[in-house]
């Protein structure tokens, strides 16, 4: 008896949850709807589904946007910095963590602290300083950007995962001849596999996002990356729903493809890196 | 054989920690330090003179009223938007903890918005209050719809508060929903036994468990509003009438626009002792935290 009423009181709550779900995906059915209908159309009723399907939608914004240009400049400076950031805080935080010198432990609270510091408070001298050591306008300035800005999270999140390493297998591989980087590439980064995927993650889905950063630092237009060039595309067409909403749609579905095809990876990096950041 | 191994030592040094400390000094360390020194300065970033003015842009941001509208209107915001986007997080959480059939699915499309960047969802939504709600309003008749959504100061907060709360409770489901499945189902089962409902339960035994996700995701939250600026350049760009204006927005007219870098980088330092005071909160609160738990 009460196994039969707990489950219609189940049912409810699904629907009731599945409706939720709809009302949070109402503004993806609006912007999908109207990027293939005409200007007319959108303008007659948003909400209705499209009469006639206008992909030209798509191919101008394509064009206008250039759009293959700003997803290979949007994947270029993602996978630099990606990679460059992994190799030197996993370095880093390694010989943090295995010698904790009274430099080091002065360092790592260094980075640590650094961790409050909004961008917005020193984006304005940091300009000053990229015209110094000519990182402006160049996806090479932008790449060690984010390797400075990147660098205090992850050597954080490294450090707490080394600290789980046992250092005895470390030192089994010293008595068997293992140069002190010999032993950090063959056996300590393996072992770091779980919180490289998490801080890669992380990494991954602040760079592809931002847009300050690289629209302060960037002036050509071959570097706009994707958020850049939507950004520009809205000024120069304000109110050109048809082009803008497709223009949207195609700058939303890399990271929306990468999320649903690594979502059990992504949810769970994001976890562990909030709960111990 | 000392002298050798401590050279070695110091190489290793170099190579292991050099690069990251290279980097971290060049654009974090200096800008920081030089922000310090600017902010005491006229400079406007064109003339190569850049005059001392002691502490006369903190006298002159004191009285900006402008200023201290975007603290007051990024207050009001993050005040609201960390309530109502940790009490959408939780509510999810709750019910995406039961068996549901679908609760996979539904996970993933509440914390979907969350790997969107801030700026294009801010363009989405601006077509969506724009025009979406109009068509709405059409629809269905409530006059909630044929509100002049982006164009008046009060629903334009709203506005701003709706776009954070759909963008940020998945993301606080997430770790409430990681909270609440370590939470000991004997516990549950006792109460029953002893009569509790199920709203005692929820007071009594789930909120005080999840106690540390709690103060994650409100001091998430807090860091989120209180930073907020990429939402709000794309979807009112701080208007109408900079009444959606958020601090980080203004500094960033401040100095942008108005090319007044002096006066940029100390409402930037500003900003700052603000964030690191809320953080410093947020350590103390948690650490806290940890002992009673």
């Amino acid at each position: 008896m009460t196994s039969r009423r707990y489950s219609a009181g189940m049912l409810i709550l699904e629907v009731c949850a599945v409706i939720l779900a709809l009302i949070f995906l109402v503004p993806f059915y609006f912007l999908l709807v109207n990027s293939v209908k005409s200007f007319a159309e959108i303008l007659l009723d948003s909400a209705a589904l499209p009469t006639k399907l206008v992909w030209e939608n798509y191919s101008r914004a394509w064009e206008i946007m250039n759009f293959p240009r700003a997803f290979g400049n949007s994947i270029f400076i993602t996978v630099i910095s990606n990679i460059g950031l992994t190799v030197i805080s996993s370095m880093c935080a390694y010989r943090f963590v295995r010698h904790p010198s009274r430099l080091n432990n002065l360092l790592f609270t260094l980075f640590v602290a650094a961790m409050v510091i909004p961008f917005q408070s020193i984006m304005i001298p940091l300009m000053r300083v990229g015209s110094w050591f000519n990182l402006l306008d160049s996806r090479l300035g932008l790449f060690v950007c984010y390797l400075g800005f990147g660098v205090p999270i992850s050597i954080f999140l490294f450090h707490g995962f080394v600290k789980s390493i046992p250092v005895e297998i470390e030192e089994s591989a010293v008595v068997d001849g293992c140069s002190p980087l010999g032993v950090f590439t063959r056996i300590v980064f393996p072992l770091l596999k779980p919180m490289t995927v998490t801080i890669v993650i992380l990494n991954s889905l602040w760079i592809w996002n931002d847009f300050l950063l690289p629209s302060l630092l960037l002036g050509r237009i071959e570097l706009r990356t994707i958020p850049l060039s939507t950004f520009s595309f809205f000024g120069q067409y304000t109110k050109q729903w048809d082009l803008a909403l497709a223009a949207l749609v195609m700058g939303i579905t890399p990271i929306v493809i990468f999320f649903l095809s690594l979502q059990r990876h992504i949810i769970e990096g994001i976890t562990a890196g909030s709960v111990k950041g | 054989m000392k002298s050798h191994s401590s050279s070695r030592e110091w190489l290793l040094q170099a190579l292991f920690v050099g690069p990251a400390l290279l980097v971290f000094t060049i654009i974090v360390a200096l800008p920081f330090a030089l922000g310090l020194y600017y902010s005491l300065t006229d400079w406007n970033g064109v003339s190569e003179k850049v005059q001392w003015i002691g502490l006369g842009n903190f006298r002159t941001l004191a009285s900006d009223e402008g200023f201290w509208d975007s603290f007051g209107f990024t207050a009001r915001f993050t005040l609201v938007a960390v309530v109502l986007t940790n009490a959408v997080g939780f509510a999810l959480a709750l019910i995406l903890t039961r068996y549901l059939k679908l609760r996979n699915v539904l996970r993933t499309i509440f914390f979907l918005p969350n790997v969107i960047g801030g700026l294009l969802l801010g363009f989405i939504w601006q077509f969506i209050f724009v025009k979406g709600f109009a068509a709405m309003g059409n629809w269905t008749g409530l006059s909630f719809f044929e509100l002049p959504w982006l164009g008046d100061a009060t629903t334009a907060f709203w506005a701003v508060v709706i776009v954070s709360v759909w963008t940020g409770a998945g993301y606080l489901m997430v770790i409430y929903i990681a909270s609440l499945t370590n939470v000991p189902a004997d516990l549950y089962e006792a109460a029953s036994i002893d009569g509790a409902s199920s709203l005692q339960r929820l007071f009594k035994i789930t909120i005080p468990m999840i106690m540390p996700a709690i103060t994650i995701g409100l001091f998430l939250a807090l860091s989120w509003s209180f930073k907020t600026f990429d939402v709000i350049l794309s979807l009112t760009r701080g208007g109408p009438y900079n009444s959606t204006q958020s601090v980080a927005l203004n500094i960033y007219t401040e100095a942008f626009q108005n090319n007044q870098l002096g006066l940029g980088t100390a409402k930037a330092i500003v900003f700052f002792l603000v964030v690191a005071l809320i953080t410093m909160v947020q350590v103390w609160f948690t650490k806290r935290q940890e002992v009673e738990a």
